[in-house]
């Protein structure tokens, strides 16, 4: 049962075919039988998960009426806190912390009854293309165990990938949900900024980060962006105003008469030949689907990647301040006569990671006074040309393309010593997060030459996130109808029984 | 080496510049839930966000926004139709997330002004203090030093944290340099930390106790020899915490930096402690390498916009300002300037007009006030609001004595018992059985015992001598036990003599 | 070609509050004038007259009541303390001075 859809494991728990518990438990299962080669999961919660599980069974046979995905279980991103689970970020500087609080997103996937199976693996506070940052190891690709499964949310996106669980929560700061979604073949959407609360989001980059959904389809991707997207008074940068529905939205699947842009700056030169094929079949799909397909013009997204690297690792030198030792997480050189000075560097350099402590070093320099203007003041003023380019963009088409990455999932090791190649990966990416718009990423088939998935990424306008569904599903029941299923069926068994 | 006051400003022009720290009186932080109350246990006011939680995020504190304006408003300032918070970065233990949210180049409030009166050789003269900015920002927690010689921070062996203030939201406000002050720069000072105080209690948005911390000083001076167009090197003397020691610290401060130039020295730019002690300050952290603070736009809040309908609102519900209130009383009242000084020094004025808008004579409310029981206040080296007494209390006693119930004497015997907490003056008179004897067969009694008991006395004033009578009244005012009516014992005691009574 | 020397580096590692090894101060200052040099492209283009974006929702004036809601209790706050004292969190001795 576990190789289901959410949408089919909800109508079996509703119809009484199978009990929350007994779906908690296969998924733990699976985890015990494929996790170590994966190493999606950083913490598993079993007993919290049958806990979970066995109070929306009881719930279900007294004739509560409960969320459409009461009783499904989840992977969670080590980067939102969840009362007394310890939550990392993948770093090792956060090692045995228990969060005192749940985050929003935790708390309302609680109230919909949503089982959480565990904390899932990431680069180091989300810094990065491939969960090698990770200060507990890498998280393995399920297609192939020798590649990345991209990142930062590696971790979420292997696990349902893997069939460890049907939906996952991971977070986009350049990227990091639909990029990892592209490379192990699942669907992934970054919502808009401020659509999904980030109170209880460990914060890389305040005004980039957002958590979102993972699932294998359109419509469980749907369901669960719906639980998480809302108001919260608790983030002073939460959109309060009526939410799209997406639900309905990944339903619907029309795209006649859309007109659909392709971004000019985002193919071609520099994307893997089956990545641009698939991604041009995809058009052709959408295009035979009624849609109309045009080409739209972005100049300034050639800086985008520039301005992205100024502005997360200014953001990030400053929200990752509070990591000192003074009041949680790790405590080093706290010996006779050491100062709290001398303990906060010590302990900082012991806890963070080399791309961690990059990017601090790299922000601390780009905030620095007289060099405020040239770095950190250039990239918001080219965050601005961004926008604009977008603006003009989505007045000529309904929603945006381009391919979600420019590659397949890449060797383990390949790019870890080249941070500029790393940084690459994240050119199609980037400009969503840095307009505050949003996106999604769904499998477009497998390139020919590596036979590893391909990435399709559709862009909307902030507050529209349900032409994303739309356009999504649309393109997902096209492509699934000429594959004769979903190309997640095609993934490898990794061994354990699907 | 040593150079009297005098010297120095005979030599040299003092330039001030004046930044106070105010803790807002919101019920809750600027940025999160947690209680403001002062003096919880430790640590028990904090949650994810004051405590800097992994993925805590703030959210700002409406009043605190609206105490903000009304606070530039009350200071002449203008409101900033945009304004942003901005995240100055430094590393302090005190600090959780090691960074403060403040205002950096976008303050809520900037350009206003405060006028203060000064008692100069040439009679009352005003001194305008420009005010740069006002703007928000966040207190930060408290350390405890363990173990060292001193129990100061110098020498100890770890530190004890207590996140409770961690988050109190504060204003900052700045004034421009302030130049011309001449020798009246420690008044200037202090009048305008004075009148800020009562501008802000005015509006009710701080507790504006020093001793408490919730109003804060510091006081940057430097010197210019006369004539001199060049600023001097400042420094920056932190944390003044009571209106004398402002003006002893400026008043030190000038005299310190004219020995160091009269040297040949240089004054250093630094930050420096006030001692109460002894009335100097102390070298704290150089200057010389300034901490850069990486200021950038708080990503986290979003800009605050105030309407314009709504800080018209504010500014027509304004209080008077203390400066035209106390022209509007002196007025009222019918004080002479020196009166009226005394009053503001003795910082009585609110209590003296509650007590005349109770019914009490103004002049009657005064004396009271800025007597009897401010001497009683002195003795016990508290202010007279800490007393038991109150305006209601005064105005009773004063009703008392106009009604002819009391004497002078008595009512001081009254104010006495309300201070000790022995009830409202009607139950101090009940408990303690004072009363006028105005019983005429009584107070004749007393006569008759007198002159009987001196009647050599008695004689003389029976032969026209009056002055004489003041010995028979002292001692019928002694027979009485000083409950009786002077007057009308002399009344009857001439009358008893055959004497015209005026 | 943009450059960070090793002590530039070690200036901002002081300012980060990061004790690094000679290894990586140097290791870092090399990886620098690739990494300026890529970001360093945002100065290629004319910004005259453009605005600095620094919240992606144009958003203004979001607050919060001024009313009191339940604190952690002093347990939860220091539960994750690497040591305490008298319900305070207890940390080395402090040597600079607060602001
Ligand atoms: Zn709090």
């Amino acid at each position: 049962m576990i190789n289901q859809t959410a949408a089919a494991m909800s109508e079996a728990l509703v119809k009484g075919e199978v009990t929350s518990t007994q779906l908690t438990q296969a998924h733990l299962d699976r985890i015990s039988d494929v996790d170590t080669s994966v190493k999606a999961f950083l913490h598993v919660d079993a007993e919290g998960a049958l806990a979970q599980a066995a109070r929306v069974d009881a719930d279900r046979s007294s004739g509560k009426k409960l969320h459409p995905l009461a009783g499904i279980p989840l992977a969670l991103k080590d980067v939102l806190t969840q009362d007394g689970i310890p939550t990392t970020a993948g770093s090792k500087i956060l090692q045995g912390w228990k969060p005192q609080y749940d985050s929003t997103v935790v708390s309302k996937i609680k109230e919909a009854g949503i089982v959480i199976l565990g904390k899932t693996n990431m680069d180091e506070f989300a810094m990065g293309s491939s969960t090698e940052n990770s200060a507990y190891g890498p998280t393995f690709n399920p297609w192939d165990l020798s590649r990345t499964p991209g990142g930062s949310s590696g971790g979420s996106a292997a696990a349902v990938s893997a069939f460890e669980a049907p939906l996952a929560i991971g977070s986009d700061t350049g990227g990091s949900i639909r990029q990892p979604a592209a490379l192990t073949g699942i669907v992934g959407v970054r919502p808009t900024y401020g659509a999904v609360s980030r109170y209880g989001l460990i914060a890389y980059s305040s005004s980039l980060d957002q958590a979102g959904p993972f699932g294998r389809t359109v419509l469980d991707t749907a369901l669960l962006h719906d639980v998480m997207a809302g108001h919260d008074p608790k983030d002073a940068t939460s959109i309060n105003g009526k939410f799209p529905d997406v639900v309905s939205a990944a339903q619907k699947r029309d795209v006649k008469g859309l007109k659909i842009g392709v971004i000019k700056q985002l193919q071609g030169e520099g994307y893997q030949k089956g990545v641009q094929a698939r991604f041009d079949e995809s058009l052709q799909v959408l295009a035979s689907l009624g849609a109309e397909i045009i080409e739209v013009d972005c100049p300034s997204f050639e800086y985008a990647l520039a301005a992205y690297y100024l502005i997360a690792p200014s953001e990030c030198s400053s929200n990752l301040a509070r990591f000192d030792a003074m009041r949680y997480g790790l405590r080093v050189g706290d010996s006779d006569g050491a100062s709290a000075e001398a303990v906060m560097s010590a302990t900082r350099n012991a806890g963070f990671g080399h791309e961690v402590k990059r990017r601090i070093i790299l922000g601390a320099y780009a905030l620095s006074s007289g060099y405020y203007d040239a770095y950190y003041g250039s990239a918001q003023k080219i965050r601005t040309l961004i926008i604009q380019d977008y603006a003009k963009a989505f007045a000529q088409a309904d929603v945006l393309v381009s391919p979600t990455a420019p590659t397949t999932a890449f060797k383990i090791g390949e790019k870890s010593n080249d941070p500029i190649a790393m940084y690459l990966g994240d050119v199609a990416t980037i400009p969503v997060n840095l307009a505050g718009i949003c996106g999604m990423s769904l499998p477009a088939g497998l390139a020919d030459e590596d036979g590893l998935p391909v990435g399709f990424q559709i862009m909307a306008p902030a507050m529209c996130d349900d032409r994303l569904y739309n356009v999504g599903g649309a393109l997902e029941a096209a492509l699934a109808s000429q594959w004769g299923g979903h190309l997640i069926s095609k993934a490898p068994a990794l061994g354990g029984s699907k | 080496m040593a150079i009297s006051y005098d010297e120095v400003v005979a030599k040299y022009d003092p330039v001030l510049g004046l930044e106070v720290h105010v803790e807002l009186n919101t019920e809750s932080k600027m940025f999160c839930s947690c209680s403001t109350v002062f003096g919880g246990e430790p640590n028990t006011q904090t949650c994810p966000v004051c405590l800097a939680l992994p993925g805590a995020l703030p959210v700002v504190n409406a009043r605190a926004i609206e105490s903000t304006i009304k606070i530039g408003l009350a200071l002449n300032c203008q409101i900033a139709p945009y304004s942003r918070f901005a995240r100055k970065n430094y590393f302090y233990p005190d600090m959780p997330k090691n960074f403060q949210i403040s205002q950096y180049d976008e303050p809520i409030c900037f350009d206003g002004y405060v006028d203060v009166e000064i008692d100069t050789d040439e009679g009352l003269k005003e001194f305008r203090i420009e005010v740069e900015r006002v703007h928000m920002e966040e207190d930060t927690g408290k350390s405890l030093h363990v173990g060292g010689a001193t129990g100061r921070i110098h020498g100890a062996d770890y530190s004890l944290l207590d996140y409770n203030r961690a988050g109190i939201p504060l204003v900052e406000i700045v004034t421009k340099i302030v130049p011309g002050t001449g020798k009246y720069a420690p008044e200037v000072a202090r009048a305008y930390v004075a009148e800020l105080r009562d501008i802000l209690r005015g509006l009710g948005v701080s507790d504006v106790k020093m001793e408490q911390g919730s109003l804060r000083c510091d006081a940057n001076v430097s010197l210019k020899p006369m004539g001199s167009d060049v600023l001097g090197t400042r420094s920056e003397t932190k944390n003044v915490n009571s209106l004398r020691s402002v003006e002893r610290a400026i008043r030190g401060e000038m005299i310190r930096h004219a020995e160091l130039l009269d040297a040949g020295a240089k004054v250093k730019q630094e930050t420096r402690h006030f001692q109460e002690d002894t009335g100097l300050t102390r070298s704290g952290r150089s200057k010389e390498q300034a901490e850069d603070y990486r200021y950038f736009p708080e990503p986290d809040l979003v800009p605050v916009a105030p309407d314009a309908a709504w800080i018209e609102e504010l500014r027509k519900a304004l209080p008077e300002r203390p400066s035209l209130r106390r022209k509007r009383l002196k007025q009222e009242w019918n004080v002479p300037d020196k009166e009226m000084a005394a009053m503001v020094n003795a910082d009585v004025l609110d209590i003296v007009e509650a007590t005349v808008v109770l019914g009490a004579d103004p002049t009657k409310a005064r004396s009271w006030w800025l007597g009897e029981i401010s001497r009683i206040a002195n003795d016990k080296e508290v202010s007279v609001t800490e007393l038991a007494i109150t305006p209601a209390d005064v105005a009773e006693i004063v009703a008392l004595v106009n009604k002819g119930e009391l004497t002078d004497k008595l009512a001081r015997q009254v104010v006495e018992g309300v201070v000790a907490g022995e009830g409202t003056p009607a139950e101090v008179v009940a408990k303690r059985g004072i009363k006028v004897v105005n019983d005429d067969g009584a107070l004749m009694a007393a006569i008759e015992k007198v002159c009987s008991e001196q009647p050599d006395t008695a004689q003389k004033v029976r032969d026209g001598h009056i002055p004489a009578a003041g010995a028979l009244i002292g001692a019928v005012m002694k027979e009485t036990k000083g409950q009786a009516d002077a007057a009308r014992v002399r009344e009857l005691l001439l009358g008893h003599l055959g004497q015209p009574v005026n | 070609m943009s450059s960070l020397s090793r002590d530039d580096v070690a200036k901002l590692a002081a300012l980060a509050r990061i004790e690094m090894s000679e290894e990586e101060l140097v290791s870092l200052s090399s990886q620098f004038g690739m990494i300026l040099d890529a970001v360093a492209r945002v100065q290629e283009v004319n910004l005259d007259g453009v605005v600095a974006t620094s919240h992606p929702q144009p958003i203004q004036n979001v607050f919060r009541e001024d009313q009191v809601r339940p604190s952690l209790t002093p347990e939860q706050a220091l539960s994750g303390a690497p040591a305490q004292e008298e319900q305070r969190f207890r940390v080395p001795q402090i040597l600079g001075e607060a602001e």
